[in-house]
């Protein structure tokens, strides 16, 4: 950061550019075998993102979660940690941030929305610190531990919003009775929802505000306070950050609770600015699109904010192009899955287009195994 | 480690639940127990059958991680390599209609096993060629699968047939152990029997301690001649192949159709057994029996109208369990030492 040059920036572009090109033409390939019309996908595509001042917002309304949750795994990747948990924390900042939503009914909104939103922050950070302080007591590894999180805390929102059986099973404790066999919770109250900066149709929300600002905050805390420091260190080098007197163990914690508030994060302003409510079924491929974007954002905050800015656009022009040009937009997985690929193996970039690898280049993505 | 076939702790335990199982199964199935008791409920030949049915594929996909992380190949994609071997042996089976049942069948199970071959192999190339970090090499290959498989599959398409039971002679009129073990479909059986052939592979062959020196030790192994790389290459296309089978079981022979996304977590449940098995067959046979059993316990409450424990509870079971397992709760689980590490010979690049 503080040996700004447009040589090193060009470097760092490029690898996730040519990644993200790749990845579009591996799947244009596809398409064109499966028979379908790739020119007329992307053009529908393009257009459903930005052709028109709704593709915008949808493209807007669906940056903030991905930010967030890419976020949230450069965090932990900084740390030498992946978090293959955020669709977990997502699920448990949403629960949480529901819960204040629909259980405070007398309170401005200026004190409402807030207090929900940390209340998700505060549901991610306690489930991301659970895989933290188990590494750092057990040595039980990050990976599988957030792995099992995830499903715990799918099965546990489950639980809360079950609508109960017809044999006369308990309902969960946040099931909404007025919607009888449908499994959800009631709307949060008006007090609790994130105001609009644009309205119906384009219900784009503040929440954009605060996940843009949360990039600079980021930013600062991982390159200009010593925390962040300590934190790169352990990322790079654990064992020289032990003799360097870094409290190794706090770090990894703290790492891990800071990827879990981010994502928990996400889940509330979802939650708060768009759906209203929670439904087993929100949520999705939150937790994996997150690993994506932090590593086509190379880790870096301001990367991520623009890796997450293209895969919403990807994300909300999904629609238009299954509409124009009848090509199941199920497809810009497998070109998520394809950018994912490329950009975590710049060997293969750099074998197709034959770049040789520049020595002062460092790995972007940490190397893990479960011994640990 | 005094014998590479010493059970850990934590895979006897495993083995034990199993055992305790079908022993108590036998037990309360030959007693003249009234059919609406709590014990029928929860060992009742129809509650153990279904645990046999959920285990299948879950042995299956604990088989296919071992053999990929006992070379040393982390393996978190089982989820893909069996989505794919799904899809691919559906396919292969709704073109096949109009052949006899028993060949369209079989060909729609070398279609599942072959997709897994690739997807292992595409897993491996990644991790070894391109040295990709193994366990994003993993998310991808669940996210590909994911989205590849939704993307082709065309909701018209509908497979005539599945595979149906076979009794073998004598052992099927065996009460209770009949029952359960030797009156099903031919993919339940092979697993079963794999289980078996894997442990010899891994403890008692040349082949087997090659792979797993590749995985504990792979300087040492290369030293002495073994082509490490050879080895993680090999196993990990045969456990794409293992993981493809356990698709192509979800598909031909236990719900005849695919459904988008059906593996439904199983590849994760898969893991879980394999870590709770301590990355030892028949430890990881009994997890994924365990964890098998959650589900078929689920149902049998479910159908005997016990509603006071929440589904979502017994679900957890597994995930649970796995966690204390990996934390060390209940004897530290192992897995092999170069795990996730790629290996350069001498005087490459590292």
């Amino acid at each position: 950061m503080g040996n700004f040059s447009l040589r090193r920036l060009f470097r760092s572009l490029l690898i996730p550019l040519l990644a993200v090109f790749s990845a579009l033409i591996v799947g244009a390939i596809i398409m064109w075998l499966a028979g379908d019309n790739p020119v007329a996908a992307y053009k529908g595509l393009f257009q459903g993102a930005f052709g028109s001042a709704r593709g915008w917002a949808t493209t807007i309304r669906k940056w903030s979660p991905l930010l967030l949750t890419g976020l949230s795994v450069a965090i932990a990747f900084q740390a030498g940690l992946f978090n293959i948990g955020a669709s977990g924390q997502f699920m448990m900042g949403t629960i949480f941030s529901v819960w204040v939503g629909i259980n405070f009914t007398d309170m401005p909104a200026i004190i409402h929305v807030p207090l929900a939103i940390s209340a998700g922050i505060l549901g991610g950070l306690l489930w991301g610190a659970v895989p933290g302080i188990l590494k750092v007591t057990t040595g039980a590894h990050e990976v599988i531990t957030t792995i099992m999180l995830n499903y715990i805390a799918a099965l546990f929102a489950g639980w809360t919003v079950y609508a109960g059986g017809s044999q006369g099973q308990k309902p969960g404790p946040l099931w909404d009775p007025a919607a009888k066999a449908i499994s959800q919770t009631p709307p949060v109250v008006d007090s609790a929802r994130i105001p609009f900066i644009f309205g119906p149709p384009y219900r784009v929300h503040w929440g954009i505000a605060l996940a843009i600002i949360t990039i600079f905050v980021m930013a600062w805390l991982i390159y200009k306070t010593t925390i962040g420091f300590e934190l790169r260190t352990v990322g790079q080098n654990f064992k020289a950050s032990k003799y360097a007197g870094i409290r190794v163990g706090w770090t990894i914690i703290l790492a891990m609770m800071l990827a879990g508030a981010l994502a928990g994060m996400a889940g509330a302003i979802e939650t708060l600015g768009v759906n209203f409510k929670f439904a087993p079924e929100f949520g999705g491929s939150v937790g994996f699109d997150g690993i994506t974007v932090a590593l086509l954002g190379q880790t870096n905050p301001f990367g991520v904010g623009l890796a997450a800015f293209f895969m919403a656009s990807l994300a909300a022009g999904g629609a238009k192009m299954q509409f124009d040009s009848g090509v199941s937009s199920d497809i810009i997985q497998v070109i998520n899955a394809l950018m994912l690929a490329f950009v975590a193996a710049p060997a293969i970039i750099r074998y197709i287009y034959r770049i040789r690898k520049a020595p002062e280049e460092a790995e972007t993505t940490p190397k893990i195994s479960w011994g640990g | 480690m005094s014998s590479p076939t010493r059970f850990k702790k934590t895979s006897l335990i495993a083995l034990g639940i199993a055992i305790v199982l079908i022993i108590v199964g036998v037990i309360v199935n030959l007693l003249p127990i009234p059919d609406d008791s709590m014990w029928r409920v929860l060992f009742g030949v129809s509650t153990l059958n279904f645990t046999l049915r959920a285990t299948i594929p879950l042995a299956l996909g604990a088989m296919a991680g071992i053999l990929c992380e006992r070379t040393g190949i982390i393996n978190i994609g089982i989820e893909g390599m069996m989505l794919a071997g799904a899809y691919a042996g559906f396919v292969a089976k709704v073109a096949t209609n109009s052949w006899p049942l028993m060949p369209s069948l079989l060909f729609g199970v070398a279609a599942a096993l072959l997709a897994g071959a690739a997807m292992g192999y595409i897993h491996a190339l990644f991790s070894i060629k391109f040295k990709m970090d193994q366990i994003i090499s993993g998310t991808f290959l669940i996210l590909l699968a994911g989205g590849l498989t939704a993307y082709l599959f065309n909701p018209d398409m509908v497979a005539e047939g599945k595979f149906s039971p076979i009794a073998i002679p004598v052992l099927s009129k065996i009460p209770v152990i009949g029952d359960i073990f030797f009156n099903n479909p031919p993919i339940t059986y092979t697993a079963l029997i794999l289980v078996a052939v894997l442990h010899v592979a891994l403890f008692h062959t040349k082949w087997g301690l090659r792979s797993r020196a590749a995985g504990e030790h792979p300087r040492a192994a290369d030293t002495v001649g073994i082509n490490v790389n050879f080895y993680r290459y090999m196993n990990t296309t045969l456990g794409g192949m293992v993981a493809g089978l356990a698709g192509g079981f979800l598909v031909l022979e236990a719900v005849g159709q695919f459904q988008e996304g059906m593996t439904a977590g199983r590849g994760f449940i898969s893991l879980a057994a394999m870590i709770f098995g301590n990355w030892m067959p028949f430890g990881a046979l009994g997890a994924a029996t365990l964890f098998g059993y959650t589900q078929g316990v689920q149902n049998a409450l479910l159908l005997a109208g016990v509603v006071n424990i929440p589904r979502h509870f017994i679900s957890m079971l597994p995930y649970v369990v796995t966690i204390i397992a990996v934390a060390g709760f209940v004897g530290r689980v192992r897995p092999p030492a170069a795990e996730g590490k790629v290996y350069e010979t001498e005087g490459s690049s590292e």
